[in-house]
């Protein structure tokens, strides 16, 4: 058992896990960091979440949380004073946590089927993926951050996705940037904090292992 | 104080979640009956993202998602708690919560679908229920919440009164014989709360209602979020 009073059980792609890699990195929480196999998943894993058998699971004192968002809550909640990422005002707190629901709603499916899919389905996903992003960007507005002057609760939960979108790009054969330079101007200022930069994986390292996924499905 | 208004349906479990929170609360709300069909300009104005019921609207600022909703309520209003203090509590809560909702699907594919993709939705729900079952009723008092109603107990209300009426239009059982005997036990608590009884829309009604709406939806000629559209 690990010594640490945080263990996060993850996988280095993970965009969920990123995010929560960023909250403990924020707050400066010390934590173990255990590497999945999800072709092989650890009897902790599987005894931390029965439900699931998913990662991420944070687990603290022995106690697993489960569900991204759910555990960058608990994070907050547990470690209020260090850095906070949700604002104070509740109905500030009520958009963020709209606009997180709306990133999980969308991004990750509409993302996996603009590489996973071909033809009309991947010309669909790709529409519907840009239509979200331009949304999000709208949201953005001139704000530095969606959280305001301070990098917040919806920035942590959006920016694991930029690692992955030289895939996207690459696979689906289109250009963010074109349709959403405000939004990459965004993820290119959250890059500079130390924070996000140590939680996501370079965007090159992600397109091999989708390749190498691809070619494990059958999708090649 | 400033106003609070709840844009609603009454066929709704979505929209009956927030009037069950208000009410727990005792806050005081004027309530705007949104017709699915015709859908009011406010309404489009409040929700631009989604479209959809329930808004709740305080003073004059929108927030939308039901469970959103409940949140907001639980710290602006903190009597009678939805929510449990304790944050490993409160994050053991929310992972059930996002259970109702994601898992939920499944038997609304069930009234949306038919045929094979009936099917696997009733695989997918009876599923669900059974992890329902086993994990988050094993060891339970009366309700998520302990003795009294919590947020999860809201969050899964739609079980205690549409799903049988879903199993009624589709002639798919799910919950029948001496399966799940903790989820019958709590529908049965659960609709016995007399909140709960108060603010339950009728079941004939409802028959009528998504009977009605199964036939438009199967049709294709509609879809519940994008309203009428025409196949390709």
């Amino acid at each position: 058992m690990s010594e640490k009073e945080v263990v996060l059980l993850d996988f280095w792609p993970s965009p969920f896990g990123m995010r929560l890699r960023i909250a403990l990195a924020e707050k400066g929480i010390d934590y173990e960091y255990k590497e999945e196999d999800l072709w092989n998943k650890s009897p902790l894993l599987l005894k931390s979440n029965p439900v699931h058998k998913k990662i991420p699971v944070l687990i603290h004192k022995g106690k697993p949380v489960c569900e991204s968002l759910i555990a960058l809550q608990y994070v907050e909640e547990v470690w209020p004073h260090k850095s906070p990422l949700l604002p104070s005002d509740p109905y500030a707190r009520a958009r963020a946590r709209f606009w997180a629901d709306y990133i999980d709603k969308k991004l990750y499916d509409l993302g996996r089927r603009t590489w996973a899919t071909k033809g009309e389905e991947q010309e669909a996903a790709k529409k519907e993926f840009l239509d979200s992003l331009k949304l999000l960007e709208a949201e953005l507005g001139d704000k530095p951050y969606f959280g305001g002057d301070k990098f917040g609760f919806v920035d942590a939960v959006l920016i694991p996705y930029y690692s992955w979108f030289y895939t996207y790009e690459t696979c689906g054969n289109f250009s963010i940037e074109a349709d959403c330079p405000k939004l990459i101007f965004w993820a290119k200022r959250c890059l500079e904090k130390e924070s996000v930069k140590k939680s996501l994986p370079p965007q090159e390292k992600v397109y091999g292992f989708v390749l190498e996924l691809k070619k494990r499905l059958g999708l090649l | 104080m400033e106003t609070v208004k709840l844009y609603g349906a009454w066929p709704s479990p979505y929209s009956c979640r927030v009037i069950w929170a208000l009410k727990l609360k005792g806050i005081p709300f004027e309530y705007i009956e949104e017709d699915l069909y015709n859908k009011s300009p406010q309404l489009l104005q409040y929700n631009p993202v989604y479209n959809k019921i329930p808004v709740l609207v305080h003073g004059g600022r929108p927030i939308c998602e039901s469970m959103v909703i409940l949140e907001y309520l639980d710290e602006k209003w903190p009597q009678q708690p939805l929510l449990p203090t304790d944050p490993y509590e409160r994050a053991e809560a929310r992972f059930w919560v996002k259970f109702a909702e994601d898992k939920g699907l499944s038997i609304r594919m069930i009234y949306r679908t038919e045929g094979e993709k009936q099917e696997k939705a009733r695989r997918d729900a009876l599923e669900m229920l059974t992890i329902l079952e086993e994990h988050g009723l094993n060891g339970k008092k009366k309700f998520f919440g302990g003795d009294n109603i919590n947020i999860v107990d809201i969050a899964f209300g739609w079980i205690a009164h549409w799903m049988g009426v879903i199993e009624e239009i589709t002639g798919v059982k799910l919950v029948e014989g001496n399966k799940f005997p903790l989820l019958k036990a709590w529908m049965h608590n659960f609709k016995e709360v007399s909140l709960i009884n108060e603010n339950l829309p009728n079941r004939e009604k409802m028959v009528a209602f998504f009977r009605t709406r199964r036939s438009l939806i199967l049709s294709a000629a509609w879809h519940p979020d994008f309203g009428f559209i025409s196949r390709r």
